[in-house]
């Protein structure tokens, strides 16, 4: 009988658990999580400010999103995020009331609504060959009362109904050898002229009725000297390029069908010139910008087809479309960098002279240069024309200036993380908090009877609304000390711009931002890439007057053999403390577990030829080195051609110059995979820094088993060739995928395994002893995701009491690799509806918590998945002692809780990856989760079972307490009295 | 001198539990010549679990059928192992006889593999010497294609000298097979080699190999129900827990109880003591004590 009920309190508390371990109350949101919304760097803008209602700007970015934002506050109205393969290519707006968006090269046109975002149609745009794709949309030519887009893509001109999207007519330019290079429909007019060029040295115009798409006349002329690509139209009938060694600028005139060329050479305008010149793709009338070395030349054209330069500018420049404003008149925007500050001047298209407006804007150093200018006008109080300028900024940010200020900004950059990492705050320093404190103590008291309200269900709507804003914005968890749970930190987040942000966990905010001065383009490194960040000083035993600081490694170039540049800064001032420039490649960086005597992490950065690096380059850390040499060993991938190698260090490079901190390797193993049945499709490995509480794991029946515990596991799969494209391009006898358990000293393979039929793509988590990868089953025509867990046989025998007692046991002889492994390895696979983008696991600070999954969805949100549910052991019928140890039973596929979203209601769009943060506490972990979004939440897998809740009212414990001296304190009077009435009786 | 040891990946459950029975865990020296049949006295392969899993993903053929079908389509590979000593080039150090099995659908497995190993020479012996002084790696390799060797390129291994020497060199192979591929060679000591690795020569210069060959092994199927399977287990037998030890399941009342008894004794211990103290307690210590003189008399 008490068996029976303990059975049931076991699995009251199991369901319990298992069923909400993750589930938030509504008013919880957002008190321990935050989410930040962004868009990417802006491509195309298209401003809406004509009505009176709201006045917005449209965007569409690098990151394929496509928003609305306030013009006034910058914040978005609404965004839709296209595929990763769905890249926008123009934007505009038609009718007043719908956003058209061209995506796909030219094959997807979309029609948004402008005040909420919804769809309105969607046309696809057939067509053969690739080609590049033109958005242009007439103002006022109609066919049938219906405005028309004019898209070419695909080597097809189409006009687009814009009310519903239906293909009015459309001319196949396909069989043509025409590369198309503009679209130009002159005004009033109901002509269309598509130039473009065949070959590079022949010059085409096609004449076509804008009306039903005849061809009117084709006209060609050859030009001997060829052409680089490019031409920019400057009028309606006059274009403009350059020869193909872009030294000479070609004007083509091609009025009523006839078509002639001028050149004109650079060096007429520019003495000295040498080096090549580009034009600048700004469509402005009358006059283009030639960008010349680091020379921006403002060329005028005259009626005549001549040339005359207007102005010559020699800082950094940005130049935006020329925008017409009343009868006639067009302006355009020129942004400089003159003395750290920008310079946004608004000039004439016709007359050069006079400048429109001149405002001189502070934006802060770490944005570097502009990147890109919008305008757009509008009329002030006094009825003159004001403009207001978007400017997109070297760092992805986005600023709108108007007025000669900075009316709003968004940091862009944080769309595109490429690494995170984590630094410690500062430790509180005594006597600042105590003062805080006093100062707040009304406050304090004030809040804390106001949540006693809560509690009793005394509050009044307002009062409720009050605990609530207290509770969301608590200055507690933004604080810039280290506070008691660890859950104040700073992530330190790298750019694909280059730039280093600093953000709160507690809040998010932005604490200091960094642009690489060595990931800026510069004459040595001209595509600078960041790579990934270090943790690169971890002070400990200093760390009240020691600033920890991360080592930021890039790259010179999109190879992989372009030389190395390492940054290192300082985490709480953000300041660059040191870069190099280094001679070597980087391919890999591998963290040592190694710290000198100032906690300075050894690192060992490999280049392209397979020389180790050592970093810092001391002698002290060279002594440290030196002691561990002959036990560093690292592994490559080679993914292209299917082979995995060991590697150990063999002695100093042999070169012209003695460099002690270079070490030669020598290929320890190689593994082959046969390249054509096997290809490597994901490599993982554990976490470094992962901490596992204990090697033992305690089953059924007390007995016990030990997990094979080891830092130099790697998992590696591979997919038949065949199969590892998209699904359904393989059927399911040609396919299936193999999974190696491989140790990366000695080479063994620990497991291999096949998964017939099934197929890629492979997401995987390595922890502990176990893998956990998500797969396609091409047969079951589901997904899967497997485990595999690993154990050690060698201590097996330790399980008797008796050995231990008298010492005669291995538990602590040094382990060996090079000894044959005892391992047994246990699997099974389970079906999940889902397909997964990323695949994470919770870490805490001890490892004691049991683990979750944070699986990131196809929709964009993470789920937090017990391990229990992937446990090989987990069987259809498990014992009355596996179920009291907490096994589940077997189900064929994993559920999928609602409330275990860790995202609640939220999305993190384009969720690219997942980060865990162990806290202080151990119970808890925060999770990091970025894509075009940010969001970051505090788990705890098991509960907080070694806190108490953020909303425990210490009031109510205090009166209580009160309360219970009061009456201990009365009854003693009161027994008091009746004792002496006793004594007296 | 050649040894000679032969391993056959055992085509079928059947037949490897056979000899599973069959063969010994010693390791099998010989130098005789190889009958031609399907012969189940393979030798130096280990009773381990790894050698039985290893073989499991065969092609649903019985057994019977394979032994006809096959004996037209063998045909013989011959691939080599080379060594190296450090950083010092390859040498060729033994050969891998084995027999190509051609499968009805046309897949080709290696069976019966044999190896005889070349004895060091008197220059290699040096070398190796030198390696164990410097506790330096010794390193083999083989083609990663048996039958056009070598393949794409030669799949490496190594292991540090000093876990080779007992009382002869003792090496332990395991070769991963795919088709005529071969994945990977692990090269090692067959057992344990301890951290501290000490130096100490062999005591003859002459090895025992022990070869495994590998293939992949097919991954658990993720569990199909039907509903009637999992409405018969819902509701139909009910699984009795095991009989647990009377300690397992009434120690949460024998411990408190233990407790209780051991601090009355230990009252009863103290009670005598004081009683030498203090007179006036007596009528209450001696109804304490009365049992006592009574369990005596018994």
């Amino acid at each position: 009988m008490a068996m029976a009920i303990r059975v049931f309190l076991l699995s009251l508390l199991f369901f319990s658990l298992a069923d909400h371990s993750f589930s938030l109350y509504e008013d919880q949101a957002g008190l321990m999580d935050w989410h930040q919304q962004y868009i990417g760097k802006v491509k195309h803008a298209v401003f809406h400010t004509q009505k009176t209602g709201k006045k917005r700007v449209v965007v569409s970015t690098e990151e394929n999103v496509l928003a609305s934002l306030d013009l006034r506050h910058g914040q978005i109205f609404w965004r839709r995020v296209l595929g990763a393969n769905d890249a926008i290519d123009g934007v505009d707006i038609v009718l007043g009331k719908y956003v058209i968006t061209l995506s796909s090269e030219g094959s997807i046109l979309r029609a948004w609504s402008l005040p909420d975002g919804q769809m309105v149609w969607e046309s696809f745009l057939q067509g053969s060959k690739p080609s590049k794709s033109l958005l242009s949309v007439p103002i006022n030519l109609t066919v049938d009362k219906d405005n028309v887009i004019l898209v070419f893509g695909k080597g097809c001109l189409h006009a687009v109904s814009s009310i519903d999207g239906m293909v009015l007519w459309k001319k196949d330019f396909s069989a043509e050898s025409i590369e198309v290079q503009q679209i130009i429909q002159p005004l009033g007019n109901d002509k269309i002229y598509i130039v473009g060029f065949v070959g590079s040295s022949q010059f085409d115009v096609y004449q076509i009725n804008a009306k039903n798409g005849e061809l009117i006349k084709h006209t060609s002329a050859a030009f001997p000297d060829g052409f680089s690509g490019e031409v920019l139209s400057v009028s309606s009938d006059m274009l403009v390029s350059l020869d193909s060694t872009k030294s000479i600028l070609v004007t083509i005139n091609f009025q009523n069908g006839e078509i002639s060329f001028k050149k004109t050479h650079i060096s007429d305008f520019v003495e000295d010139h040498s080096g090549i010149a580009d034009i600048l793709p700004s469509k402005l009338s009358g006059v283009f910008a030639v960008k010349i070395n680091t020379l921006l030349v403002f060329i005028r054209v005259t009626a005549e087809g001549v040339l005359e330069v207007v102005d010559k500018i020699n800082n950094a420049a940005a130049v935006s479309d020329a925008l017409s404003f009343s009868e006639g008149q067009q302006a355009f925007a020129l942004v400089e960098h003159v003395d750290g500050k920008v310079l946004l001047t608004l000039k004439y298209s016709h007359d050069w002279n006079n400048d429109l407006l001149k405002e001189s804007v502070e934006v802060g150093h770490q944005r570097g240069l502009v990147h890109k200018v919008f305008i757009n006008n509008y009329i002030r109080t006094d009825r003159s024309y004001g403009f207001r300028a978007l400017i997109v900024m070297e760092d992805h940010s986005l600023l709108l200036l108007q007025q000669g200020a900075t009316v709003w900004s968004r940091e862009e950059g944080l769309a595109s993380i490429v690494d995170v990492t984590v630094s410690e705050l500062p430790v509180e320093k005594a006597g600042v908090s105590v003062a805080k404190v006093e100062q707040n103590l009304f406050e304090w008291l004030k809040g804390h009877i106001l949540k006693l309200k809560g509690t009793l269900m005394l509050a009044s709507s307002e009062d409720i609304a009050a605990i609530q804003g207290m509770r969301l914005k608590s200055s507690e968890k933004s604080k810039m000390t280290r506070d008691h749970n660890g859950f104040r930190k700073l992530l330190i987040v790298l750019t694909r711009a280059g730039k280093l942000y600093a953000l709160h966990t507690g809040d998010g905010r932005v604490v200091w931002s960094l642009l690489l001065p060595s990931l800026r383009k510069s004459g040595s490194c001209e595509h600078p890439t960041g790579l990934s960040v270090y943790q690169w000083q971890v002070p400990h035993h200093h760390a009240m007057d020691e600033n920890p600081s991360v080592l930021v490694v890039g790259r010179c170039g999109p190879n992989s053999d372009a030389s190395a540049v390492l940054s290192f800064v300082d985490t709480y001032t953000g300041k660059e403390l040191n870069s190099l420039g280094l001679v070597h490649s980087v391919a890999q960086i591998i963290p040592l577990p190694f710290t000198d005597s100032t906690e300075q992490r050894l690192h060992l950065l490999v280049d392209t030829d397979k020389h180790a690096h050592l970093y810092p380059r001391t002698s002290e850390a060279i002594d440290i080195f030196q002691r561990e040499f002959s036990n560093i060993y690292w592994y490559s991938v080679e993914a292209d051609n299917g082979i995995i190698r060991g590697h150990v260090l063999n002695r100093n490079c042999i070169g012209e110059v003695v460099d002690e901190f270079c070490f030669d390797s020598r290929e320890l193993w190689s593994i082959v995979f046969p390249s054509e049945s096997e290809k490597i499709i994901a490599t993982v490995t554990r976490k470094l820094n992962e901490v596992v509480h204990t090697q033992a794991k305690v089953v059924a029946d007390q007995d016990v088993t030990y997990k094979y515990i080891s830092k130099n596991l790697l998992f590696v799969a591979t997919a038949t060739p065949k199969a590892s494209g998209e699904i359904g391009t393989a059927t399911p006898e040609e396919a299936s995928l193999v999974v190696y358990l491989i140790d990366t000293v000695t080479g063994r393979i620990l497991h291999r395994m096949a998964h017939y039929g099934s197929q890629g793509p492979v997401h995987a988590v390595f922890s502990e002893n176990w893998v956990v990868y998500h797969y396609f089953n091409l047969r079951a025509h589901r997904y899967e995701m497997s485990v595999i867990e690993i154990y050690d046989q060698s201590r097996a025998d330790n399980k008797d009491v008796w050995k231990l007692v008298f010492g005669k046991h291995n538990l602590t002889s040094p382990i060996s690799l090079f000894s044959r492994p005892e391992v047994i390895v246990k699997s099974q696979s389970y079906y999940f509806t889902h397909s997964v983008k990323t695949i994470a696991v919770t870490s805490t600070a001890k490892g004691i918590t049991s683990k979750q999954l944070l699986i990131g969805t196809i929709g964009d949100q993470v789920l937090a998945l017990d391990k229990r549910y992937l446990d090989p052991r987990r069987s259809i019928n498990p014992t009355q002692a596996e179920r009291e140890e907490g096994i589940i039973p077997l189900t064929d596929s994993l559920p999928i809780i609602p409330q275990s979203y860790v995202t609640h209601a939220l999305k993190v769009e384009n969720l690219r990856g997942i980060v865990t943060v162990p806290a202080k506490l151990e119970s808890t972990t925060l999770a990091f989760a970025y894509g075009v979004d940010l969001f970051l939440t505090r788990m705890a897998p098991s509960r907080t079972y070694d806190s108490l809740t953020e909303d425990f009212s210490y009031a109510l414990l205090l009166i209580t307490i009160v309360a219970l001296i009061a009456a201990i304190f009365v009854t003693w009077v009161l027994s008091e009295r009746k004792e002496l009435q006793d004594k007296w009786r | 001198m050649k040894r000679t040891i032969i391993i056959i990946i055992i085509m079928c459950e059947l037949l490897l539990l056979l000899s599973l029975f069959i063969s010994s865990s010693l390791a099998f020296q010989s130098d005789e010549l190889l009958i031609e049949e399907e012969d189940l006295g393979s030798e130096g392969g280990f009773p381990d679990l790894a050698h039985i899993r290893s073989s499991s993903p065969q092609p649903p053929t019985t057994p019977t059928r394979k032994r006809y079908s096959e004996s037209d389509q063998d045909s013989k590979v011959q691939f080599s192992l080379e060594h190296a000593f450090g950083d010092s080039d390859f040498s060729p150090a033994g050969i891998f006889n084995a027999r190509l099995k051609t499968w009805n659908h046309g897949a080709q497995t290696l069976t019966k593999l044999r190896f005889s190993r070349n004895d060091f020479t008197e220059v290699e012996k040096e070398k190796f010497q030198n390696l164990l002084k410097g506790d330096d790696f010794y390193r083999i390799r083989l083609p990663s294609n048996v039958l056009s060797s070598p393949g794409r390129e030669y799949v490496i291994s190594s292991v540090k000298a000093r876990c080779l020497p007992r009382e002869s060199l003792d090496e332990h192979f395991v070769i991963h097979m795919e088709g005529v591929n071969i994945l990977a060679v692990n090269y090692g000591a067959p057992g344990a080699c301890p951290h501290p690795r000490q130096l100490k020569l062999p005591a003859k210069w002459s090895f025992k190999s022990h070869t495994v060959l590998k293939n992949s092994e097919q991954a658990p199927r993720a569990p199909v129900f039907s509903e009637d399977i999992l409405g018969e287990t819902a509701e139909g037998e009910v699984i009795l827990p095991p009989e647990r030890s009377f300690w397992a399941k009434y120690w949460m009342y024998l411990i408190p109880l233990g407790l209780i008894v051991m601090n009355a004794i230990t009252q009863a211990m103290n009670m005598p003591e004081e009683q030498g103290g203090g007179q006036a307690q007596q009528p209450g210590a001696a109804v304490q004590r009365g049992p006592t003189p009574a369990v005596r008399r018994r």
